[in-house]
């Protein structure tokens, strides 16, 4: 097995997979303890939008997918602060829309075909080293955000409006949050792609909430089952010549199947210790 | 007695509606006021109006006090919150302490120690490491309190403390408010008319209008001449003592 690491795309794959869990792993926790799923779901799907467009006008795809992604995050989190406005329904409208912008924008784009799928799909085994270093510089702004501010989120994040009545900058820290969340998005796009991101940001979280009720083990946890499912993913992908994207996902599902079992199993050996406890009095 | 809080000529409200209009209110140390009035009539806006949550249409409020200190605590209706949120009973106290200037720090010792005074005095001091969700409502209310009053704050405010506790701690919180009444103003916000006037000392009748009361008594035609129409709940054959001579009228 350890032969494999004398590639290099493999050790690009494996040092991309480390720092994917690592960002997903903290901003995922954010987005699932905030229940963010959706919003989420609709920054992935409109960063669409932003990859067709740079794609006809020759940019960088990525550079394309972080400006689009920031400005609807900024956008959803602008209208969720507005009361009259029906979230759910905007978070709809933009998903749709950044998808089509993206399916009419590749289409237009004369000659070479860009591989599209890679964006909807991913694929780890390509990342290269600009790819590990944008990545680098992410997890390391996002570990120091939330290490240096992370009382101050987690109070936000529990009650917002105490949080105002004590006059935190609720809105400047919603708002650097949110932005986060669309840079973690768009540079995991890479790994797992356009559809299957979202998996990335809630399956290990809610694998880690199965065992812990604390904000902070619950990144930790979600980084060390992130690592554990996309590593297992890489390799059985590679020996199967599978979709890496797809078999990690799928390997996260399995992690959740066996520590949903374990939580059960343990809970019930618990209650039986505290029955026989009692009757034995 | 120095002032903490004005509000002067106030009007307030929400999209189209003014909600609060002409209000006047000064809240002074050692103020024990209760804020009754109908469902809809704009107590939660006021509540709101104090915290600065909202910013009046006309008037203005006027804070008095030191940077230093939290101005206020808050204690908001329970039924808000988030019972799944990953956060403990414990860290759910210290954010208390938080403030503008605090807020972007850490916690020090001096701050731990200080939430393991406040759970002691508020009998969760077992349950500092349960996640918030595990928590009854009453038990979650302790919590609540024990954040709202860690930062020693000059002036406290309950809204609806009494929804969805139980009698014990119902007793309890009244008796513990009466303590805290030495270091701190309170406003208390309360559709249990009965209840609260026999702990505040004054009142205020708020629908649309603010009328303040300054004496914990009210009569049933008073609270008429407020335009205070209040929906009194009848304890079975217990009487409204402290409502004064017109309340077998209502009945």
């Amino acid at each position: 097995m350890l032969h494999l690491f004398e590639y290099e795309f493999f050790r690009n794959a494996v040092w991309a997979a480390l720092l994917a869990s690592v960002t997903c792993g903290i901003t995922g926790s954010y987005i699932v303890a905030k229940r963010m799923v959706f919003i989420s779901g609709g920054i992935t799907h409109a960063s669409f939008g932003g990859i067709g467009i740079a794609y006809f006008l020759g940019f960088n795809p990525v550079a394309g997918a972080a400006v689009f992604s920031i400005l609807s995050a900024l956008g959803i989190e602008y209208v969720s602060g507005k009361t009259n406005v029906r979230e759910d329904s905007a978070i709809g409208i933009l998903w749709s829309l950044g998808m089509a912008l993206g399916i009419i924008f590749v289409f237009m784009t004369p000659g070479y075909a860009p591989n599209l799928m890679s964006y909807l799909f991913g694929s780890i085994l390509t990342v290269g080293k600009t790819d590990l270093l944008l990545m680098l510089g992410l997890s390391a702004v996002i570990v120091g955000f939330f290490a240096r501010f992370y009382h101050t989120i987690l109070f936000i994040s529990f009650d917002e409006e105490y949080a105002r009545a004590h006059r935190i900058a609720v809105g400047l820290f919603k708002y650097i949050l949110i932005s986060l969340v669309a840079l973690t998005i768009v540079m995991n796009i890479r790994i797992v792609g356009i559809i299957l991101v979202i998996s990335f940001l809630t399956i290990p979280q809610s694998t880690a909430n199965l065992f812990t009720k604390n904000l902070r083990m619950m990144m930790i946890y979600s980084i060390i089952i992130g690592i554990t499912g996309s590593l297992t993913g890489i390799y059985i992908s590679y020996y199967l010549d599978i979709p890496s994207g797809a078999t990690i996902i799928f390997a996260f599902v399995v992690l959740f199947g066996l520590a949903k079992i374990i939580q059960v199993l343990r809970t019930r050996m618990l209650i039986r210790r505290q029955v026989n406890q009692l009757s034995n009095q | 007695m120095s002032v903490i809080i004005e509000i002067r000529d106030a009007s307030a409200g929400y999209n189209h509606d003014v909600v609060l209009h002409d209000v006047n209110l000064t809240i002074q140390e050692e103020d024990y006021i209760g804020v009754i009035g109908p469902n809809g009539g704009g107590k939660t806006t006021l509540v709101r109006l104090i915290l600065g949550l909202i910013q009046p249409l006309r008037g203005e409020v006027i804070y008095h006090g030191d940077k230093q200190r939290n101005l206020i605590g808050y204690l908001p209706q329970v039924s808000q919150t988030d019972r799944s949120f990953p956060i403990s009973v414990n860290e759910v106290v210290l954010s208390g302490l938080m403030s503008a200037r605090s807020g972007l720090s850490t916690y020090t010792r001096n701050d731990r120690s200080r939430a393991s005074e406040i759970l002691e005095m508020m009998g969760i001091a077992h349950l500092r490491k349960k996640s918030i969700g595990e928590l009854s409502g009453g038990q979650m209310q302790r919590a609540f309190l024990g954040r709202a009053i860690i930062s020693e704050p000059r002036l406290l405010i309950l809204d609806e403390p009494n929804t969805f506790v139980d009698n014990k701690f119902e007793h309890d919180l009244y008796e513990l408010l009466r303590e805290l009444n030495e270091k701190m103003a309170i406003l208390m916000v309360s559709h249990d008319v009965g209840t609260i006037t026999s702990y505040v000392k004054t009142i205020a009748c708020v629908n649309r209008n603010l009328h303040y009361h300054r004496s914990n008594i009210i009569t049933q035609s008073q609270l008429a001449a407020y335009n205070c129409p209040i929906q009194l709940i009848t304890h079975g054959e217990v009487p409204h003592t402290v409502l004064g001579e017109h309340h077998h009228n209502h009945d």
